[in-house]
């Protein structure tokens, strides 16, 4: 017992366990359900009794421990022991994890509260209500295990566990076929960034274990990545193409390989196509976790790793460039989409792609910065918008939205707060944490062509304004042109629903205070005011930037100028000359129409990827394989083998002719009999 | 006893066991089969008698006529079968009596 | 002379098997063949110097046993069809072949086999005086053991064969 070890840790995520535990027996076991009341007790209290417990262990981390030592681990018990290797089930709050830890009870603990307004309307089916929260507070279980994990084991094991209430969730009102395959669909993108990840996992394994050292647990990798700084992999010469050919670094390598996997989960160009189709859940699921917690796993990931990742440039250039590309990329769909959650959905994709331009110029806190503003805006939107459908009822064209500024004026005023934050307007936090990612781009001259990754975050930011604010006008401005049924029926959402709204919105304004730059604080007689880079420094190690405050201040003034472009131009599209969108439209038409279809990229994976397999899978794998070779011949070759020896053969010793028997006896006798004399 | 060896007695005493064993899996008639049993258990009776006086042993003379006993017993129980049998189904012939199959 | 007798009655002996198996009429033809089997045997055990057996083998083999069937064959009132089924015929063939070939084998065997020597036994080997004693002094857990199996075997027949009084 040192003072690093915590016994209290592993409620964090233990009680959503048990909530999902006792409710989901129930459901399994119990013919009704349980009364709602203590359902949304059990449910909603878990997250929030969760989230105050590690309030109580942060606090107790950042003024018990000194800087350098700041880290609680809870060792629950040696889950692997084979040889020299232990991996155990233990739990590792340190500054990284406790910020994803707070983020992950505080915001999920608003999205539960959210939910209980959410789904009570929902019709649909009978203990859906009861069932909804188990996946829930599974899904939370899962994530704090993910973020609280000491080794890759444990991560990895919640990894795989938000990959699958994922997939419960989205494909929630699972009578819909469209919604299952969206789950589906989810799970087998998740599926193959999952192999990167355990290849990665692999990897580093095997070459700590070649080193002397067999481990999984982060700090005991990061105290000994050395060991593996120099060794190299061979690259086989058909790889030739390859940069770096005739070998890379396995540093590189295995952070490559853990990449694919936060591609996977984090939605980055090419495995990013689930992220639009989960839409399809419930939209407490696509706030909570799709914008706020799953699909940041893969930037907490890189972070954790970072002591890999300092050690691998390859490694981070691809990172920083993958998240550069998929920013702009997404960014360029949201302008033209029309589904509400739709543009939304590519809005995370491209914040994603920021937080990973942050990791990959190894601006750690900059990108864990970013990660936590943005969940509390695009939570904050994503329950806006689904307030919004609420009100509408379930519809989501915002096409035929308007005008609900004085209809819904709790949900107007939260969701403006939210767009202002991710167009990145100052004071809001996403003005701070964007700013602080653009920063880290522009210093990054270790980074080939950071210059232009700067750019592209400048392009996309404006672009996200611009597409933020077109939101913004037509579903909440101008006339309703929903027709008049819908229009009569237009209500502010019950209490459950507005109050995580309020509280988003004003971690939205506030939530940049903690990330406050130097410069800024400064300004206002605060020394080190940028007190999350300070905290996570000994963790995920930033470099610290020699730079001029003017050329912070010129910097934050051109995104700033930029972001007010798009405001601008959306302004005039959206509210004052609301007939140029469509003549704009009309006059690119192909262009219009290849950017609204997504780039066709999802046909193009089902032709070259999609299809492909699944008729290899229906010719060689079901029919030849399974029916022709293991059924036809294993099993029922067998049985028709037995059959036909007995048929043939076996029946003649039983013909009940007594003279046949004699026959049997008097040959064995024989036989017998000449055996035994055979020696005489 | 002359030119005789012990070897021919066996010999005859297995040529008639051959006989019987040949009979018993050719003939259909339940009687004549039961005959030829006890034309082989004769067969087995010769090549023990003639073992023993090949030994000096009268051991084998003893257990000639136990097999003569328990051939009457034998006889006796088989043929009050083979009535009942054919009381029942009219028929002396093996194949009627086939049903201790599967 | 003796060896005149042994090749009499052996011929006998295989003769009358011959004709229990191979006959196709009666079924009381069978019987008789069988007698004249067995009173051959009878011949042969006399000529091995078991008198008591031989006798023995008259009196219940050839006087009990046979008759016996001869009854039983004359209660069933059986007609003759000891033709043997079709399937069975060509079997009948091959075993009377085999049954030849053996013979033949044998008959040489017998006669390139030299002249083994019997030993000498005394004078009342095989007498009835000789075999009574063993019987019920050596033997007599066998003779009780018999008397057993006798009665069971009475009580069974009888059981098996009478008929229902209903």
């Amino acid at each position: 017992m040192t003072e690093h070890t915590n016994a209290a840790l592993h409620w964090i995520p233990f009680l959503p366990l048990a909530a999902a535990v006792v409710s989901g027996l129930w459901l399994v076991f119990a013919p009704r359900g349980l009364p709602r009341a203590l359902v949304i007790a059990l449910a909603v209290g878990a997250p929030i009794a969760s989230f105050a417990i590690a309030v109580t262990q942060v606090f107790s981390l950042a003024t018990g421990l000194e800087a350098e030592q700041r880290f609680f681990v809870d060792n629950l018990y040696t889950w692997i022991s084979a040889g020299d290797f232990h991996a155990e089930l233990s739990f590792l709050l340190d500054p990284l994890s406790s910020v994803m830890v707070l983020v992950v009870t505080g915001v999920g603990s608003l999205i539960h509260v959210y939910s209980v307004g959410y789904m009570d309307d929902d019709h649909r089916e009978d203990k859906g209500f009861q069932r909804f929260f188990v996946y829930l507070n599974l899904f939370t279980f899962s994530m704090l295990m993910l973020v609280l994990g000491d080794n890759l084991l444990v991560m990895f094991v919640g990894w795989e566990g938000v990959g699958l209430c994922s997939y419960l969730l989205i494909g929630f009102w699972y009578l819909d076929d469209a919604n299952a395959a969206a789950g589906q669909k989810a799970f087998v993108v998740n599926r193959i960034g999952d192999f990167g990840f355990l290849l990665g996992i692999f990897l580093l394994f095997w070459s700590f274990a070649d080193a002397g050292m067999p481990t999984v647990e982060f700090r005991e990798m990061a105290a000994n990545v050395g060991l593996l700084g120099d060794r190299v992999v061979a690259l086989p010469s058909a790889l030739s193409f390859l940069p770096g050919f005739p070998s890379w670094g396995l540093l590189t390598l295995a952070c490559l390989c853990l990449f694919v996997g936060a591609c996977g989960k984090s939605a980055q160009i090419p495995l990013y196509v689930w992220l639009p189709d989960a839409m399809a859940g419930p939209t407490p699921v696509s706030a909570l976790i799709h914008a706020a917690t799953m699909v940041t796993a893969g930037v907490y990931m890189v972070c954790r790793m970072s002591f890999a990742f300092s050690l691998a440039p390859g490694a981070q250039a691809t990172v920083a460039w993958t998240g550069a590309l998929t920013a702009l990329f997404a960014a360029t769909i949201g302008l033209a989409q029309t589904d509400i959650k739709k543009v939304l959905a590519y809005s995370t994709v491209s914040q994603l792609g920021y937080m990973f331009i942050g990791a990959g110029v190894a601006g750690y806190s900059a990108a864990t910065f970013h990660l936590m503003t943005h969940a509390f805006f695009k939570a904050l939107l994503f329950l806006g918008a689904g307030s919004v459908i609420l009100g509408m009822h379930h519809e989501q064209d915002i096409l035929k939205m308007g005008g609900l500024r004085t209809r819904m004026p709790w949900t107007w005023f939260t969701f403006l707060v939210g767009v202002l934050a991710i167009a990145g307007v100052p004071p809001f936090s996403g003005f701070f944490s964007k700013d602080e990612i653009l920063l880290a781009a522009h210093e990054a001259h270790a980074v080939p062509g950071h210059e232009w990754i700067w750019l592209i975050g400048l392009v996309t930011a404006g672009l996200t304004a611009f597409y933020m604010f077109r939101l913004y006008y037509l579903v909440f401005t101008g006339e309703c042109r929903a027709d008049h049924h819908t229009r009569d029926h237009i209500h502010e959402s019950n209490g459950w629903i507005v109050t995580p709204l309020v509280a988003l919105a004003v971690l939205s304004l506030l939530g940049g205070l903690i990330g406050l730059p130097d410069a800024y604080g400064e300004l206002a007689g605060v020394p080190q005011s940028n007190s999350l880079h300070y905290f996570l420094q000994p963790v995920a190690a930033s470099p610290v930037h020699q730079i001029e405050a003017s050329t912070e201040f010129g910097l934050a003034l051109t995104t700033t100028l930029v972001g007010f472009a798009g405001i601008a131009f959306a302004t005039l599209l959206y509210l004052v000359r609301r007939d140029l969108p469509a003549k704009i439209a009309a006059g690119i038409r192909p262009l219009y129409e290849l950017v609204r279809d997504k780039y066709r990229i999802d046909e193009l994976y089902d032709a070259a990827i999609v299809q492909p397999v699944v008729r290899v899978s229906r010719i060689v794998l079901a029919r030849g394989i399974d029916q022709g070779l293991i059924d036809g011949i294993g099993v029922n070759g067998v049985a028709r083998a037995f059959r036909a020896s007995a048929d043939g053969a076996l029946k003649y010793a039983q013909t009940g002719y007594a003279q046949s028997y004699l026959f049997a006896m008097l040959l064995g006798g024989a036989f017998l009999i000449a055996w035994l004399v055979r020696g005489a | 006893m002359g030119d005789i060896s012990p070897f021919q007695f066996q010999v005859v005493a297995a040529l008639i066991f051959l006989i019987g064993v040949g009979g018993v899996l050719t003939r259909r008639n339940m009687i004549v089969m039961f005959m030829c049993i006890e034309l082989m258990l004769n067969a087995a009776n010769l090549s023990l008698v003639a073992f023993s006086r090949e030994i000096g042993d009268d051991q084998g003379q003893v257990f000639a006529f136990v097999v003569m006993v328990v051939a009457a017993v034998e006889v006796a129980v088989g043929l009050a079968i083979i009535i009942s049998l054919v009381r029942n189904r009219d028929t002396v012939n093996i194949e009627d009596a086939s049903q201790m199959k599967w | 002379m003796k060896t005149a007798l042994f090749w009499i009655f052996s011929v006998a002996a295989l003769g009358g098997a011959v004709g229990v198996v191979g006959n196709v009429r009666n079924p009381i033809n069978s019987a008789l063949n069988l007698v004249v089997s067995m009173l051959a045997l009878a011949g042969l055990y006399v000529l091995l110097e078991a008198q008591f057996v031989g006798l023995i083998q008259v009196m219940v083999y050839a006087g009990a046993i046979v008759v016996l069937f001869l009854f039983v064959i004359m209660l069933l009132n059986l007609r003759g069809s000891g033709a043997s089924s079709a399937e069975t015929q060509p079997l009948m063939k091959i075993a009377g072949t085999a049954l030849v070939a053996f013979s033949g084998f044998f008959l040489v065997r017998v006669l390139a086999s030299g002249r083994a020597p019997w030993p000498d036994v005394d004078p009342s080997y095989g007498t009835t005086r000789a075999f009574g004693e063993a019987l019920y002094t050596d033997y007599a857990l066998a003779v009780q053991v018999t008397g057993v199996l006798l009665l069971a075997g009475i009580l069974a027949a009888v059981v098996l064969a009478k008929k229902r009084l209903d």
